[in-house]
């Protein structure tokens, strides 16, 4: 299935690179640039926030690396940290950089079932982040109106002020969304068609089920999002007037489209994330995953009500007040199916042998930090508390308890445990330790603060906080600064990572096929696997997760064993 | 809990508060039992202690029982986190006590316009008082606001009062409240509405009857004269 690149002698060693990397068809190429990219963005992303934590914390100093920050640079910092970490980090880490490196690995085939779409999915994405950074530099300045990017403030330049930028950001943000509709018919169609032969549907390694239902849930949703995009398009260069009240047009149906999407969108990213997570947390505690298929149908569950939840943004946006309600109770509702899944991932190490290596610990984070943004989620989810909490840091603080152990935390443990593959030789697990703790303590450092402070009245979006006197009493103040030193230290200790990560994959220790001695497919290949993965395709004989099986003398019983 | 945090200034923020901890307690409850599982078996399961693994599917009616009971009371818990929020929702937002007075806030790039009504306390008279960024009320007076926007969206939010409210171009949304503290509050602007979002606060100010009346009449001579 896939198309092999065969370069004719002749051509010169740049040019063969060029081909290899750039224009390469084979699935793990793409991944390693969408995870290349996606790691860049975050650099992006990282500094943004750098820049205004420290405006927050030492309000109308200057900035080491930016200067001065005013209202306009603040908006337009936090917007697009917003965007970025979301929608060109979270996005392409989670789905498209793991989704395209293990589908095919996993599913135990040599590509994916388009591998040119495949291709065009990333050359899409890189235009679109070319696009995004462009619109930092053009006249006006980048787009300032957050990441939601609520018309009319968005769609009006005399209001916004960025006739440039907010065009552009739209565009980078519409150009992504057509690169993940591509990647997502891949994943779908490649492991429902190309499994290895004896893999049945409860044979799939839920990792892999996990990225495919999330691809699900984004082709679902993402049509409303495309169609609003669109429209707001119209507006900001046209002045259609789709989303302006003078014209006919409302504003409040731009909330409609955009969390019809952007709620289902959670999910999108976190799914990937419990997926990563079942694999590593199954190999180190030596265990079969608890109930399997109770994993399986609460996701599919999680994924249908993820549908039905949307405007518990919008309850106090102006909607009719019975309808919150309604997303009231699908709100609440939709823990069950998630602390169903917590509880199952909490008995899978009941009984285990657990081995707290570098990506077992992350893991693990991500089940202990989630469980805290889950919980504070109900807050936002009860109507009548999420009036005072709607639009305060509470909110941010909630949904960073969930976005770093999806995006951060999560992914750090993916990272951790297929580096060897990605790159045949292990990371240093002692270094790993020391950026494990250096970056889970400082997160919580940064956000429990950050919950107080909203608790006590501080809003989001604001450049300064000595202009609301109310918000400068006690410790306040004192607080906000708190945060952003813990980010400093998280954000230090991130390069510790950087030098693990390029050093090892030239120097560290030779890995093997094998080195956790896992039994899903992807260990069967050669680490890293040569294009086309594995030399005659694997046939599947047992579920994914038969560890520690009794009688037998190993501990671990590889999908493609016979007996 | 809310109280100590920030004070409770209208009649509606302790019930309001009383969600909130209704939500703590329960949820709290199932965090530190959640956590406090999870850590005691990674204590209890590592490696030193528990050199083999048990083998165990999770799908047999016992095993699962392990499950089930723990989400049939997260349900239950729900239920309750349900009622609570939807009878509060229901006195502050769906119900409408008859009012005392009616105020106008119009939210604009970036301060807020307060109309405080005649003696009638009603809107339209030429006794009408327009301000910018300062409104004052009557304490223990129930109020109806016409929440307006000329340009694009704002929030209207009196933490004190535990009261947001988006303003939309094109609409007028009603709602209301009972200031029950005398004392100058903060009014944020809580929906980023461009550049001088940061800088949209307003003063709360409420006070006795005599103060507002006093208030109020020096106000009308001087917008008159």
């Amino acid at each position: 299935m896939g198309t092999v690149h065969h370069s004719p002698a002749s051509q010169s060693r740049l040019a063969s690179i060029w081909h290899r990397y750039l224009f390469s068809t084979d699935h793990k190429v793409i991944g390693m640039q969408y995870l290349f990219t996606g790691m860049a963005m975050a650099i992006i992303g990282g500094f943004f926030a750098y820049v205004f934590r420290m405006q927050l914390a030492f309000p109308g100093k200057e900035v080491l690396g930016y200067g001065l920050v005013n209202a306009n640079n603040y908006n337009m910092l936090i917007t697009n940290h917003g965007a970025i970490m979301i929608f060109w980090v979270a996005m392409p880490v989670l789905i498209a950089a793991f989704g395209n490196y293990l589908i095919p690995l996993m599913a135990g085939c040599d590509d994916m079932v388009f591998p040119r779409i495949n291709r065009l999915s990333y050359q899409i994405f890189l235009l679109s982040v070319l696009v995004l950074i462009a619109s930092f530099f053009v006249a006006g300045g980048g787009f300032g109106g957050a990441w939601t990017s609520y018309p009319p403030l968005s769609a009006n330049p005399a209001y916004n002020l960025t006739p440039n930028g907010a065009s552009l950001w739209l565009l980078a943000v519409a150009l992504e969304f057509v690169a993940f509709l591509l990647g997502g018919i891949n994943f779908i169609t490649t492991l429902m068609n190309s499994r290895a032969p004896g893999m049945r549907m409860y044979d799939i390694p839920i990792v892999l089920w996990m990225i495919v239902i999330a691809s699900v849930l984004f082709m679902g949703s993402v049509g409303p999002l495309i169609a609003g995009a669109v429209m707001l398009l119209f507006d900001q260069t046209l002045a259609i007037g789709f989303f302006d009240p003078s014209k006919g047009g409302d504003p409040v149906l731009w909330q409609h489209l955009f969390w019809f999407f952007g709620h289902p969108e959670v999910y999108v990213v976190l799914l990937p994330a419990m997926g990563i997570t079942a694999e590593i947390i199954t190999v180190f505690s030596r265990k079969k995953l608890f109930a399997y298929k109770t994993v399986l149908f609460t996701t599919i569950a999680v994924g249908v009500l993820s549908f039905f939840v949307w405007a518990h943004h919008q309850f106090i946006s102006g909607i009719d007040p019975r309808m919150a309600n309604i997303f009231t109770i699908t709100t609440v509702i939709i823990s069950v199916p998630i602390t169903e899944m917590m509880f199952v991932y909490i008995a899978t190490l009941y009984g285990g042998s657990i081995q707290f290596t570098t990506p077992m610990l992350f893991a693990l984070a991500f089940l202990a930090e989630f469980l805290i943004g889950g919980v504070t989620g109900i807050f936002l989810g009860a109507s009548s508390a999420d009036i005072y909490f709607h639009d305060t840091y509470f909110v941010l603080a909630h949904f960073h308890y969930t976005f770093v152990p999806i995006a951060i935390i999560a992914v750090f443990a993916g990272l951790y445990y297929w580096f060897p593959k990605m790159f045949g030789r292990m990371m240093n697990d002692k270094l790993g330790h020391v950026h494990f703790w250096g970056t889970i303590i400082p997160f919580n450092c940064i956000f429990i603060p950050l919950f107080y402070l909203g608790a006590a009245g501080d809003h989001r979006r604001i450049y300064n906080y000595e202009n609301f006197p109310d918000l400068m009493r006690g410790h306040m103040q004192d607080l906000r600064i708190v945060a952003t030193i813990s980010l400093l230290v998280m954000l230090a200790f991130q390069g510790v990572f950087l030098y693990n990560f390029f050093s090892s994959m030239f120097r560290g220790k030779k890995a093997g096929k094998n080195p956790w001695q896992a039994n899903t497919l992807e260990w069967v290949a050669e680490s890293p696997p040569p294009h086309g993965n594995f030399p005659t395709l694997p046939v599947v004989y047992r579920p994914p997760y038969e560890y520690s099986v009794p009688g037998r003398s190993s501990d671990f019983w590889p999908q493609n064993e016979k007996a | 809990m809310m109280g100590s945090i920030i004070e409770q200034a209208s009649s509606y923020a302790a019930e309001i508060d009383q969600v909130i901890l209704v939500v703590a307690v329960l949820g709290g409850f199932w965090l530190l039992l959640t956590e406090g599982v999870l850590f005691y078996f990674l204590f209890r399961y590592r490696r030193k202690r528990s050199p083999r693994a048990k083998y165990m599917s999770g799908e047999s009616h016992g095993e699962k029982a392990w499950i089930h009971w723990p989400h049939n009371l997260v349900i239950v818990c729900d239920m309750v986190i349900i009622a609570f929020a939807m009878s509060a929702w229901y006195n502050i937002k769906q119900d409408l006590p008859p009012a005392d007075a009616t105020i106008r806030i119009v939210g604009q790039q970036w301060a807020w316009r307060f109309t405080h009504p005649g003696s009638a306390g009603e809107l339209g008279s030429s006794e009408d008082v327009e301000i910018v960024d300062e409104l004052h009320l009557q304490v223990n007076k129930t109020y109806h606001f016409k929440l307006e926007s000329s340009d694009v969206l704002h929030s209207f939010s009196v933490p004190v009062f535990r009261l947001k409210q988006d303003a939309i171009p094109g609409r007028i949304i009603t709602g209301w409240f009972k200031p029950t503290k005398e004392g100058a509050f903060d009014i944020q602007c809580a929906e980023i509405c461009g550049i001088g979002h940061g800088a949209m606060v307003a003063k709360l100010i409420v006070q006795n009857e005599d103060d507002y009346a006093q208030w109020i009449a020096a106000e009308r001579l001087r917008t008159k004269g």
